[in-house]
């Protein structure tokens, strides 16, 4: 017997958090009748439902292993805690490959208050989509955006993985730990997209910190994009650069086009599900990727990325016939 | 010779102390209970279940006055397992002598005072790193010109093998520990006392049962301390450079089942210790015969006791010059001990020295463990009475009521709190509130100008508390988590048992929609992490995707992880004692939180506990004697399979 998804979405609309954990409960699942029952609940979150966007902002942070994330979270929780928003964190870790099962670290480096409802914290493997994001994770980060005011997707990696998280996120900061040279030449030789937010953690390490920042800061320049806030924080105490990280993360959201580039990043969700299920045959089908992009941009832009997939599924079944 | 010993209250651990000193023992050796350790009062709620447990809660100067009346402490060489608050109970220890007329410079004795093996081991840290060492510095700065015969720290790799560590890891993560704390000293000290600094450092080893490779490896740790001594401190003087150990043997590998063979081991592990006399320890302590089922009695502790006198006295083992001295073999053991160590020393100096690599050597532990378990489990390392000749006779040693162990007195935490609050109703609070000002303001001087010991002292005089001057320091200098070290540890392979399960776990993931999800969780203050560990690692192992955030954490924050998590089954590991508190704390905590998912529970459970902790609700229990982890790995898929309440077994909460 699954859950009543539709059930979950109108209490997520109405802004009750303590819905979360069943929220992310029936969006993990891959059962037959509980992906219906998601169908379900992300439609009453959808644009449509909403009649607009999802409230929450939705920010990835992103970054390889160690350099800080989770502990910086932690910080920034307190910070949006005493700023009376509510959180959810959806950390995201690698599965093993030998045996499928994951060990979900993040949890521990983020300090709460049990007693405090504002805050929700779930940890989830990655499964077998490497270094991007679950379905779930997806899906579950967008539907808590309509009930919390921020919702966070820790993810693990450079390079790759911050492309798929511009797909859910609405600001993606990126984070590096001193002496770490790799982001720094991925940012110089194009592998990796810019993030909006950069952000180097234990400051607290002195010098090594502050010529990071420094050399980040300068590859920007050189790429032409000075107006890319490049930060400086340390996470343990006493913490530093959180209070301003917090408020760049907020200037960001305030100067972007959310309904645009939400919806740039359903259509895109969209077409990579599609593409995931039905691979390069089913792509033909559409008339190609790019043919099938464009199509994209003449439907209804409230459809969620359900909706805009089912879309693309009847599409192909019409042509194949 | 000394027994580590304390329990319950300070006046009860004081007349233990008296007897064992009419008995023969030489000094004393105060085991702090949990509370204590970690810097909390009796009526702090992380304390639930655990004071008087382990050790003699000490909260004020009231308490220690208690514990050493009428022990002349001019005369006394005091050992105090004190780590993260060994500054405030030696403060409260001189100010015990102070009010005996006993001056500071007549103390003898030691506190262990070694944060990183708290990280990586033991768990009864309570600041950040960075703090901490910075404690110890001023503790060995201040020792060091006041108290001259204290030994401000004795650095433990003891505690390193308990976790798992190989003779490898043991030798180089100590001496690389050491390092960290000489570095840390030499900017707190003058330069012409780095010497007497350095002579004042002693060690606290383990000694386990492949007792030929364990008297190397005592060996080497000579060899190793005084090149170090030499070329990265430029001590010179040889009383300075000499390498000086006590030693408690290895209760790792002592077993529940037929727990009467654990003699021969302890007895064969003292040997290591003691063959060789170029490295003889100088300070034995043994653990009991009945290690694995609880905390020792005092018939228990005296023949402990006993084994050394019959090893000193009787033995002709300490009659003879070195006996090793020449032999081929056991240079080449100690040689090839000497290569791996200083490999490995190199790497964790990579990593920016011992406390940069905290992390890293955390996890290099847990997977040494992980390779332990994994030969017992199969087989290739024998453990007699475990894995190998396991039939036996009923046993009359365990036959009695308690099963053969100490119960601590439940009431002795109600005791403690009342004693406390009216310890803090009675005092001169201004006098407290002052002081205790004045250490948050040493504490926070960016310069660090200040020796945090003169306010910590002049605290333990106002009658300020442990949990105070705990408080004061974590307001200051941060709360801090240590790393899990289980991320990192590498998978095992599928064969036979694991393979089947393996995919029985598959299907359960079809079955359910997702992977089964355990919350593996330490309740209160009990910092043995290696069951939990071992348990989450397997779990992951298996194929499940596993919630572990180490130690320390309360009832209410276990139910919060459980429901966000969305969890099928919880595991809680408890050895310290306080299971049948804090088991079903829990297990209210997750009922009112709405979570109603089966509940297993592992540690150290007396049999005589096991009903009432069922009847509380909990599924299944564990304990040592179950060494099999994929055995006790299939019980739990098979909880998760029998399904709970909702739809895919795991919890909604309350809507
Ligand atoms: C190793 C050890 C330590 C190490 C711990 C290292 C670490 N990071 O874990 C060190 C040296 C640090 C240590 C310190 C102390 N220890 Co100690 N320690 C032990 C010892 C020798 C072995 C425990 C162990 O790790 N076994 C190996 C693991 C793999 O086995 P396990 O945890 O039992 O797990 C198995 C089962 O129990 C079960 N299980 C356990 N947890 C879980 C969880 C789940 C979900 C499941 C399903 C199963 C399960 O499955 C496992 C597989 O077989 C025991 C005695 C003994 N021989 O058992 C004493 C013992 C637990 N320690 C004890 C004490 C008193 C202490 C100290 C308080 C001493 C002191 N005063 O300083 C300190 C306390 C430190 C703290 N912060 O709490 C007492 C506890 C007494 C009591 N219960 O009344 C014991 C029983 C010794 C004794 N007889 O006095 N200790
Ligand atoms: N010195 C210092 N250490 C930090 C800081 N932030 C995190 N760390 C440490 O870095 C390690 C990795 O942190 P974590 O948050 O788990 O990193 P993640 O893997 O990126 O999520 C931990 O040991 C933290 O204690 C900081 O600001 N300063
Ligand atoms: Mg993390």
């Amino acid at each position: 017997m699954s859950v009543d998804g539709a059930a979950l979405g109108v209490r997520l609309r109405e802004r009750d958090l303590s819905s979360a954990p069943a929220v992310l409960n029936l969006l993990e699942s891959t059962a037959a009748a509980d992906r219906e029952q998601s169908a379900r609940l992300l439609a009453e979150v959808s644009p449509a439902a909403l009649g607009g966007e999802a409230p929450g902002h939705v920010i990835g942070v992103t970054g390889p292993p160690g350099a800080g994330k989770s502990t910086l979270l932690s910080a920034l929780l307190h910070r949006w805690r005493e700023l009376g928003q509510t959180v959810a964190v959806l950390a995201v870790d690698p599965s093993s490959r030998r045996s499928g099962g994951s060990l979900l670290g993040d949890r521990a480096r983020i300090e709460f208050d049990p007693a405090d409802r504002g805050v929700f914290i779930r940890s989830t493997s990655s499964g077998e989509r490497h270094g991007g994001l679950a379905w779930a994770t997806r899906s579950g980060a967008q539907a808590l955006a309509a009930a919390f005011d921020a919702v966070v997707v820790e993810t693990v990696g450079v390079g790759q993985a911050e492309t798929d998280i511009a797909d859910v996120a609405d600001t993606v900061a990126v984070v590096v730990q001193p002496g770490s040279g790799d982001v720094l030449q991925f940012l110089k030789s194009g592998i990796m997209e810019i993030p909006d937010v950069l952000v180097v953690t234990k400051s607290d390490l002195g010098q090594i910190a502050l010529s990071a920042r420094r050399d980040l800061a300068a590859a920007l320049r050189s790429l032409g994009r000075r107006h890319t806030p490049v930060l400086a924080v340390s996470s343990l105490a006493p913490a530093s650069g959180i209070h301003e990280l917090a408020a760049a993360l907020a200037d960001h959201r305030g100067e972007i086009d959310i309904g645009a580039r939400r919806l740039a990043a359903r259509r895109a969700g969209a077409l990579r599900d599609f593409a995931v299920e039905y691979g390069e045959h089913g792509m033909r089908l559409v008339g190609g990727r790019s043919e099938a992009e464009k199509w994209l941009t003449r439907q209804d832009p409230k459809l969620n990325i359900p909706a805009l997939f089912d879309c693309l599924r009847e599409r192909m079944s019409e042509r194949a016939q | 010779m000394r027994t580590y010993a304390g329990h319950s209250t300070a006046k009860a651990s004081n007349e233990l102390y008296r007897r064992n000193l009419t008995k023969g023992q030489t000094g004393l050796s105060i085991a702090f209970d949990l509370p204590t350790q970690t810097g909390y009062d009796a009526d702090d709620e992380l304390a639930r279940g655990e004071v008087g447990k382990v050790g003699v809660p000490i909260a004020h100067r009231g308490d220690m006055a208690m514990l050493l009346y009428g022990i002349p402490l001019d005369q006394m060489n005091t050992s105090m397992t004190i780590n993260a608050t060994a500054a405030w109970l030696l403060a409260l220890y001189i100010v015990a002598a102070e009010e005996q007329g006993v001056d500071q410079s007549q103390l003898q004795g030691t506190t262990q005072n070694d944060i990183i093996k708290e990280f990586l081991a033991r768990g009864t840290y309570a600041f950040p790193p960075a703090p901490s060492m910075r404690l110890i510095a001023d503790m060995i700065a201040y020792t060091v010109q006041q108290v001259p015969k204290w030994n401000p720290i004795n650095i433990c790799s003891y505690h390193l093998q308990e976790a798992g560590a190989t003779p490898v890891q043991e030798i180089a993560y100590a001496m690389s520990n050491a390092i960290a704390v000489l570095d840390a000293a030499r900017e707190r000290v003058p330069q012409e006392t780095l010497g007497q600094v350095f002579g004042r450092i002693s060690f606290f080893v383990n000694a386990g049962v492949r007792f030929i490779e364990e008297h190397a490896k005592l060996r080497a740790m000579s060899i190793l301390w005084e090149e170090i001594g030499r070329e990265r401190y430029g001590v010179s003087d040889t009383r300075h450079l000499r390498f000086r150990y006590g030693v408690q043997v290895n209760s790792l590998g002592l077993t529940e089942a037929q727990p009467e063979n654990n003699v021969q081991r302890i007895v064969l592990e003292a040997l290591a210790v003691t063959l060789g006399r170029n490295a003889r320890a100088r300070a034995i302590q043994l653990p009991a015969w009945n290690e694995a089922l609880g905390l020792p009695r005092p018939w228990d502790q005296q023949w402990s006791l006993r084994i050394q006198q019959v090893l000193a006295c009787e033995t002709d083992v300490l009659e003879y010059p070195d006996i090793f001295e020449g032999s081929k073999v056991m240079d080449a053991l100690v040689e090839e001990l000497l290569q791996g160590a200083r490999e490995e020393m190199a790497v964790v100096a990579e990593h920016g020295g011992a406390v940069q690599a905290v992390p890293y050597m955390k996890a290099a532990l847990v997977e040494s463990h992980r390779e332990r378990i994994r030969r017992i489990e199969s087989g290739e390392q024998t453990v007699v009475g475990q894995n190998r000749y396991v039939e036996s006779e009923p046993s009359p040693l365990t036959a009695d009521a308690e099963g053969g162990i100490l119960v601590v007195d439940p009431a002795v935490e109600a005791e403690q709190i009342e004693a406390v609050r009216r310890w803090r109703s009675e005092r001169d609070q201004a006098a407290v509130d002052a002081a205790l000002a004045e250490l948050a303001r040493v504490a926070a001087a960016e310069d660090h100008g200040e020796n945090l010991m003169i306010p910590t002292i002049a605290a333990a005089r106002a009658g300020a508390t442990t949990g105070e001057w705990a408080r004061t320091l974590r307001e200051v200098f941060g709360s801090y988590r240590a790393p899990t070290g289980v991320g990192e540890a590498s998978g095992v392979l599928a064969d036979g048992e694991l393979a089947e399960l393996r995919e029985q776990v598959a299907k359960l993931s079809e079955q359910l929609g997702r992977r089964p999800k355990i919350l593996v969780g330490k309740p209160g203050l009990d910092g043995h992490s290696n069951g939990a560990e071992q348990i989450a690692v397997r779990a992951r192992d298996t194929g499940m995707d596993v919630v572990y955030e180490g130690i320390r954490l309360t009832p209410a924050q276990i139910a919060a992880s459980a429901l966000q998590e969305g969890v099928h089954v919880i595991g809680l590991s408890i050895l310290s004692g306080s299971h049948r508190e804090l088991i079903p704390a829990v297990i209210d905590a997750l009922h009112e939180a709405g979570v109603n998912v089966p509940v297993v529970v592992g540690g150290i459970i007396p049999e005589h506990d096991i009903a009432a902790l069922k009847q509380a609700g909990v599924a299944a229990v564990y304990t040592p004697k179950d060494f099999d982890i994929t055995r006790i790995m299939r019980d739990i898929v098979g909880l998760v399979s029998a399904g709970g309440p909702n739809g895919d077994g795991a919890s909604n909460g309350r809507a």
